[in-house]
Formats: C-alpha cells, sequence, structure tokens
C-alpha cells in the first residue's frame, strides 16, 4: 500500500511501491496537488522501453513521484548455459547479451580467458580487434541515435542511423558471414582470416560515415526542439550516478573523463590516437553530444588502423587452444588431431578467475570467469553496463513529466538482453 | 600474515593492519589482488576501503557455487578505485543457509546485484532494502544458478499450466 504523504522516493524505498491491482490502475492516496495518485505500468511491452522493460509510475497527473523498474522478463539463463558449455562454444552466448553490440562482447570474453590461459595475441588480430570493435561502437550508437530521435519524435533521424548502419553491418557480413551475431573475435585471435577487399570496404565506409555524422548534427544539434526536449532533463549528480553503478557515457557528460580505453588499456589501444569526450551539463543533451562525439572518434581509430595494419597472423600459436588451418587439418595428421581434441573435449583452462574490463558502448563491461580447470568454465559473471545504468532509473525518473522521462531513459541507452542475459 | 607477494601491495597492507583476523587469505590473482574476508567483517572493511583507501565504486557483485565443498557458497565483490585507477576484488565464503550483511548502505549499486544473488544462489542479505527476486518470477521455486540445479529446470513445459 501507499503511504498517505507523498515523500520523494529514493532508491531505498523503491519496494514500498507495490500494486496488488492486476489492471495495473489503481488509484490510492492523495497527492501534494490535491489530487489522487495514479499507478500506471509501462508495461513490458512498450515501444520506448528499448526492450521488454516494466517500470512501474506513480503519478501524480502528468508527474512521476515515483518509479521502479523491474526487469527480468529477457532472463534466458545466460550465465548458467556457460556452465555447460566448452569455452569455446560460449563466444556465440556472448554476442547475445548485448545484441547490438556484438563485438564488445566477444573481445571481453576472449580478452578473460586469453588472461587465464596466458596467450599472446599477435599484432594483427589486435588491430583488426580494434578496428572491428570501433565499428561495433559507431553502429550501436547509431541504434541508440535512431531510436532515442524517434522517441523523442525525429523519424528521419531513424531512417538515416539505420541505413549507415545497414553499411556497417555488411562490412560484418564480409568479415563473418554474419550481419549481428558474428562471434568473430574468438579466444586466439580471430575466427576466419580477413577477406580479401576488407580495406576499400572499410575506407569507404568510413568517408561515409564522416558524411553521415555531419548529417545527423546538422538535424539535431541547433534543432530548436530538440534542444528544448533535451536540454536540462535527465539530470542526476554524478555522486549518485558513481554510487549507484552508472558507467560510461552518462558519467562522460557529467563531466568525469573516465574510459577503460584509456584507463586500462586492451587489444593494443594504447597505440592508437584518440580522444575522450566531456561535456559537464549532465543532461540529455550533454550525453548525446558525448556519444556524437565518441562517434567521430571511433572513425578516427578506425582510420588510424586502417592505415598502420600490421601484417601477420590472425590467431595465436597455441596448437591445442586455436583451430589448425582448415587445409593442413585434411592433410596432416597432427593438425586432425588438434582439431579433433578441440572440437570434441575443449581445451582446459588453467584453474583461477580473472576479471576483464573493457569500454562498452554502454559503459564498463566486465566478465569474471572462473575456472575449475576442466574445459567448462565454473562460472561466468558478466557485468553489463546496462544493469547499473538502469539501476539509477528510479532516481533519475522522480519528479519529471512522463514525456521527458522517455527522453531521460532513452539517454541511458540500455539494452534489455545486457541487463537481464 | 599476509604472503611474500601481498604484502607489498598497500591496499592489503592497510587492509591487514586494521582488521588482521579478518583478511583469511590474500593473493595476486591474474593481476588483481584478491583478499578472503571473513563474513562477519565484509561491511566494516567494505566501509574502509571506501573511505579510507578510495574504492568510491562497487563494479559488481557475485556469487560462485563450489558444490558440494563445504562452504557452498562464494561471494565476490568487485570494487573499483576511480581516483587511483585500481581494482581489487574481495571474496566471502558463505555455507548453505548462513546470511551476510548487506553493503547497501556503503553502496547503493550493491541494491539489483544482491538481490540476483539472492535470485540465483539463496544466499539472503540482511538488512537490503527490498531484497526480492530480480530475474526469475516472483514465486518461482528453487535457485537457478545452484550446481544441484538442472540446467533445463524441473519442468518439461510449462504449456499447461
Amino acid at each position: 500500500m501507499i503511504e498517505g504523504n507523498a515523500n520523494v522516493a529514493s532508491l531505498d524505498a523503491e519496494h514500498e511501491l507495490q500494486t496488488e491491482d492486476p489492471t495495473g490502475i489503481n488509484q490510492v492516496g492523495e497527492t501534494p496537488s490535491g489530487a489522487r495518485r495514479m499507478i500506471l505500468n509501462m508495461g513490458p511491452q512498450h515501444p520506448s522501453t528499448h526492450g521488454v522493460l516494466r517500470i512501474l509510475l506513480e503519478l501524480d497527473g502528468e508527474t512521476i513521484i515515483r518509479a521502479r523498474p523491474e526487469i527480468g522478463y529477457l532472463h534466458t539463463g545466460i550465465e548458467k548455459q556457460c556452465e555447460v558449455e566448452r569455452y569455446a562454444q560460449v563466444t556465440p552466448l556472448t554476442d547475445r547479451v548485448d545484441y547490438l553490440a556484438n563485438m564488445s562482447n566477444n573481445l571481453c570474453y576472449a580478452l578473460a580467458v586469453e588472461r587465464l590461459l596466458g596467450l599472446e595475441i599477435p599484432d594483427m588480430a589486435q588491430w583488426m580487434r580494434v578496428m572491428l570493435v570501433e565499428l561495433t561502437r559507431i553502429s550501436s550508437h547509431l541504434v541508440w541515435l535512431g531510436t532515442h530521435a524517434i522517441d523523442i519524435g525525429a523519424m528521419s533521424v531513424f531512417f538515416y542511423c539505420f541505413r549507415e548502419r545497414e553499411e556497417i553491418l555488411k562490412v560484418f557480413e564480409m568479415f563473418s558471414g554474419q550481419r549481428m551475431m558474428t562471434s568473430y573475435i574468438r579466444i586466439g585471435g580471430l575466427a576466419l582470416e580477413p577477406p580479401r577487399g576488407w580495406h576499400k570496404a572499410v575506407t569507404n565506409l568510413t568517408v561515409r560515415l564522416v558524411k553521415a555524422i555531419e548529417e545527423y548534427e546538422g538535424l539535431l544539434t541547433a534543432n530548436p526542439i530538440w534542444m528544448q526536449r533535451t536540454k536540462g532533463v535527465g539530470y542526476l549528480d554524478l555522486d549518485i550516478m558513481i554510487d549507484v553503478g552508472v558507467t560510461g557515457p552518462m558519467l562522460r557528460a557529467a563531466g568525469l573523463k573516465i574510459d577503460a580505453r584509456k584507463d586500462c588499456p586492451y587489444s593494443s589501444y594504447e597505440k592508437f590516437d584518440f580522444e575522450v569526450p566531456t561535456r559537464t551539463a549532465n543532461d540529455v543533451y550533454a550525453r548525446y553530444e558525448v556519444r556524437m562525439e565518441e562517434m567521430k572518434q571511433s572513425v578516427r581509430i578506425v582510420k588510424q588502423a586502417l592505415d598502420g595494419m600490421p601484417n601477420g597472423a590472425w590467431q595465436a600459436d597455441a596448437p591445442g587452444i586455436v583451430l589448425p588451418d582448415r587445409e593442413k587439418m585434411k592433410t596432416q595428421m597432427e593438425s586432425l588431431i588438434y582439431h579433433f581434441k578441440i572440437v570434441t573435449d575443449g581445451f582446459r583452462v588453467p584453474v583461477g578467475s580473472v576479471y576483464q574490463v573493457i569500454e562498452s558502448p554502454r559503459g564498463e563491461l566486465g566478465y569474471f570467469v572462473v575456472s575449475n580447470g576442466t574445459s567448462n568454465p565454473h562460472r561466468v559473471f558478466m557485468r553489463t553496463p546496462s544493469f547499473g545504468n538502469l539501476q539509477s532509473c528510479g532516481a533519475m525518473l522522480e519528479g519529471i513529466p512522463i514525456a521527458d522521462s522517455i527522453s531521460a531513459m532513452g539517454s541511458m541507452d540500455f539494452v534489455l538482453g545486457d541487463v537481464d542475459r | 600474515m599476509l604472503p611474500e607477494s601481498v604484502a607489498q601491495n598497500p591496499i592489503a597492507a592497510a587492509v591487514y593492519e586494521q582488521f588482521p583476523e579478518a583478511v583469511k587469505e590474500a593473493q595476486i590473482a591474474t593481476g588483481e589482488l584478491q583478499l578472503t574476508i571473513a563474513p562477519e567483517q565484509i561491511v566494516p572493511i567494505c566501509q574502509y576501503l571506501k573511505e579510507t583507501s578510495g574504492f568510491e565504486r562497487l563494479s559488481g557483485l557475485t556469487g560462485v557455487d563450489w558444490w558440494p565443498r563445504d562452504p557452498r557458497f562464494e561471494v565476490v565483490y568487485l570494487l573499483h578505485s576511480i581516483r587511483h585507477n585500481t581494482r581489487i576484488r574481495l571474496v566471502v565464503r558463505l555455507a548453505e543457509n548462513q546470511e551476510i550483511e548487506s553493503v547497501f548502505h556503503v553502496w547503493r549499486s550493491a541494491n539489483w546485484y544482491e538481490r540476483e544473488v539472492f535470485d540465483l544462489f539463496g544466499v539472503i542479505f540482511r538488512n537490503h532494502p527490498s531484497l526480492d527476486r530480480i530475474m526469475m518470477p516472483a514465486d518461482w521455486v528453487g535457485h537457478p544458478l545452484r550446481k544441484d540445479y538442472p540446467i533445463h529446470g524441473h519442468k518439461y513445459s510449462y504449456k499447461d499450466e
């Protein structure tokens, strides 16, 4: 039951907002304005919750007094599944956790297991990983921009963003045969040798992206409607955000220069020259600016990768872990045996645990992998950025109108696969 | 006494100095300091690490089930210090029905992470503001991430429920 006095909600009291009314609308209690309060269910099916997220809103007219998000509608037990699969079989599962930034997940898992194994990855594979992960970042930000804009009403931006994203997905298909669930970054390197003509395709893509990002900025950055809908909206104190577990562009838009690519570089990021954009306004507009700038910096990194891509192997030299060359497998006995052992038994990973952190488009993505010496992981915990970011929902949505809550939630850029796993 | 490899680490040394009986084990696990702590002392140690050692962020909190070993559960706290750019891990070992104090009042981000550990492992966190199931439906029976919980659940089909 809701209490009579309308205290401004805090994260601590989120459980008190309960409803036994199956219709989801319940008029109880008095509001400060004297009208009656309503509980509205922004149900799991909703175009603007970016997935199956349920938010219980306690409303005074159109102002949200309290918001309680409920998750778990997309929980598919990926972490449990990881425990019965071989280490290499977990890679396709990781694609599906954050389904808009597939290669980031692949990379984090691969890096974690490679640390446990003590594998050295050749330079070419590392640079290729960086290039593909940055393209993934651009693709993810394009989806964010498109869906965020269409939530607020700017429909054309949605079409334009997906048009560019289509080009990026074509490049992914060229590399791995898959548009989205590529599983291209595997333990030990890449899945396949980079295809002929990849350099030209990615070069054309960067030219196109530079023009496209300018186009989006032209449509939105100085647009008075956009500015009115996003400036001053979605503010949450930086200290509260850090305490609640927010990471990524939301912290950068509040002035904190934190980025795992710079703080704990992985996969040769220290060899690339790029900036980490920050703003201080800490509202939806600032987060928009940060992500637009991040897209530009990602294009910059991709260009550096194109210019300086080293030659060399695309897989580590570890015959017991990495699958041998297909042709060799068909003609040489040793390769055949390795192939057979790896595919049927898998490879054993030494006992230990590792926590690998990368900067995914949504924030800090971490994989905590525990190994018990067998060829199945003992535990894979995915510290996903959207789970932490969504925890701030209750505090961010307090006291703002519903329309602003849509902007604010869009600026969090969460993906339910990430949240629920 | 802290082992040789860890005694040089300032964070480990500081924690050991403040709470000598609480630190059961200490090791550098794959590049990160990992301290195994007595469960009763988790909140004072977390408070100390947050206020004095500068670990403003709780990156994540999770459980590991080592069934049939006893104590069966491990709760792992992943801490991150932004100002010192370091990460450490705290590990707590719990028996099957042993409860542990919630660290919600130290870092608010523990809220959903502890709910997840309760939901999927069955570990009870005392003084948590709302320890409900978070991933599974509210009326679910059992804790899916336990090792003795079958991979495909107990029921073959929910079709005729």
